[in-house]
């Protein structure tokens, strides 16, 4: 609550701030688009921040799950595109339909691919941090390797719902829909997620886990249960944000993961590890700024990242919602 | 009276240290043995080990006369061994009330009875039981610790140094909460306060180098200030 307040006009000042040098309307596109993006580095980073919080795994392979979802779902879409063409028809629940199954197979092929990582390459490795970046890097080559056998090596163009594509004339601001889709859907998890945390028997014992592992195995709680649990879900989530980074680009490709890996870790760093509100807020803060930044000096654009995670680690070392260990 | 806990030539290393180097001692049902020695001597890493947090390389542990050296830390715990370690090992970001429902191995109505009455018995802990646990005095955390232990039916219950650091007012606290314990579970102690230890024990260890260097009872270690010189520097 303490820190609450101060966030929150730190944020209204970060949001306002732009517009001394943007025009409104300019302003208003570029902040839907930074929260859009904000949003879609959040799924990536939930789970990653998870993983890296609870159970101290530098999990590199977290980009080549983010890619597994986006071709899964890229099949998916494109499958039920074809048969019945319910992403290129003008209904909008076609295009919710071939959209939901399109989730469902991306979150269901990373979270089982979580599951396999997680018991065979990551269970040996833990508390070895070095090894941990070897072997998920190793893995991160195999999976992306596996990703260009099936559906080859060059850039897949994703189909994008037909009702999901261009925009909304708001008082004359154009505001693109899907940036809108994505914004929701980064609520609507981050909703779930806080509800899993804070009101389930499951998220107590994540969170006690967070905090300090070991005690919870000697409260009777089998903490590998969970540890493959979260590395199921936080994967499940790097699954989403591949699919909805393919949407919102609309094509995808076998490395496009690890290129965005590096905004999750910069985000699970500012946000403080383990912490889902932090990994939103800071997803918010890159997203944002990225956007302002890339329209007034597009150059500086990748440096205010960097920029944002120097001066966080400067300030509050553990992060803005780190409780440190 | 049978033997709860029993050690047997234990050995263990943490990373390249050889800590504990043949450790065996018998624990009691009913009684509070108390392990003492001074600073390295194997102390908190034999707690460890019965916790199965440490794998012993050599050596045996049993409880009620079941090996249980393989097995994980989580099914030991299952079996009713509860562990306050030393520094408590609370969680600081969640609530009191909060760390007792983690603490519960299944949240049914008969551990939430459990918990009423460690809030009965720890009425400060009632008074904070919103609060965050980081924010509560030495005492509250090592009361909340010892609270968290006793929301499940343990038979045996191991804890790690429970005074240290503490004032003397919430120290004659702690040994009016152990005492009550003792009618509910076999206690095994690790305490560097001997005037407490004295209060409490019934049987004793003496560990030095990680060996157990002296067994017996407590009343004897108390009247033999050779032993006591020598091992404790007392």
């Amino acid at each position: 609550m303490t820190r609450g307040v101060p966030l929150a006009v730190g944020a209204v000042v970060l949001l306002l701030l732009p517009l001394a040098a943007i025009e409104p309307r300019a302003w208003l596109t570029l902040t839907v688009a930074g929260l859009a993006m904000g949003m879609l580095i959040f799924l990536v980073a939930s789970g990653l921040t998870l993983i890296f919080g609870l159970m101290d795994v530098l999990n590199f392979a977290h980009g080549a799950l983010f890619s597994w979802g986006a071709y899964a779902g890229f099949t998916v879409a494109l499958l039920v595109d074809g048969r019945w063409g319910w992403a290129a028809s003008p209904s909008l629940l076609a295009n919710a339909g071939v959209f939901l199954l399109a989730i469902a197979a991306a979150v269901a092929v990373a979270f089982g691919l979580g599951v396999l990582v997680e018991r065979v390459i990551v269970r040996p490795v833990y508390g070895q941090h070095l090894f941990q970046i070897l072997i998920t890097l190793g893995a991160t080559i195999v999976l992306e390797e596996l990703i260009r056998i099936a559906w080859g090596p060059n850039d897949q163009v994703m189909p994008v719902p037909f009702g999901f594509q261009g925009s909304w004339d708001v008082a004359d601001v154009i505001v693109l829909r899907f940036p809108i889709i994505a914004i929701g859907l980064g609520v609507i998890v981050y909703a779930g997620m806080l509800w899993l945390l804070n009101r389930t028997r499951v998220g107590l014992i994540v969170r006690a886990g967070v905090e300090n592992n070991e005690m919870v195995q000697v409260m009777g709680h089998d903490i590998h249960r969970y540890f493959t649990g979260v590395f199921a879900v936080g994967s499940g989530l790097a699954g989403v944000g591949g699919l909805m980074w393919g949407l919102f680009s609309q094509s995808i490709r076998p490395a496009m993961g690890g290129e965005q890996l590096i905004f999750a870790f910069v985000v699970v760093i500012i946000g403080g590890l383990g912490s889902v509100t932090g990994s939103l807020v800071g997803a918010l803060l890159v997203g944002l700024s990225y956007n302002y930044v890339a329209f007034l000096v597009p150059k500086a654009a990748i440096g205010v990242t960097m920029g944002l995670m120097v001066l966080v680690l400067l300030v509050r070392p553990t992060g803005l919602f780190g409780v440190g260990k | 009276m049978s033997d709860v806990l029993e050690l047997e030539g234990v050995h263990a290393s943490i990373g390249q240290h050889h800590i504990l180097q043949g450790v065996s001692l018998r624990v009691r049902s009913d009684a509070v043995t108390v392990l003492l020695g001074r600073n390295g001597a194997g102390k908190t890493t034999t707690m460890r080990t019965i916790m199965g947090v440490l794998r012993p390389s050599r050596g045996s542990v049993r409880f009620e006369g079941r090996p249980i050296h393989a097995l994980p830390p989580h099914a030991i715990a299952r079996l009713g061994i509860g562990y306050v370690p030393e520094g408590q090992g609370i969680f600081a970001t969640l609530t009191v009330e909060e760390n007792l429902r983690v603490a519960m191995l299944a949240e049914s109505a008969e551990s939430r009875e459990r918990m009423r009455r460690v809030l009965g018995l720890f009425p400060d802990l009632e008074r904070f039981r919103v609060a965050r646990a980081g924010t509560l005095s030495g005492g509250q955390k090592q009361m909340l610790a010892i609270g968290r232990a006793l929301v499940n039916p343990v038979r045996l219950l191991l804890v790690d140094e429970p005074s240290k650091g503490l004032a003397p007012i919430v120290v004659e606290h702690l040994i009016a909460a152990l005492k009550a314990l003792k009618r509910e579970a076999t206690v095994v102690l690790v305490e560097q306060n001997f005037a407490m230890a004295s209060r409490l024990g019934d049987d004793c260890y003496v560990m030095d180098d990680g060996r157990t260097v002296h067994s017996g009872s407590m009343a004897s270690l108390v009247a033999d200030a050779a032993l006591k010189r020598r091992y404790l520097g007392i």
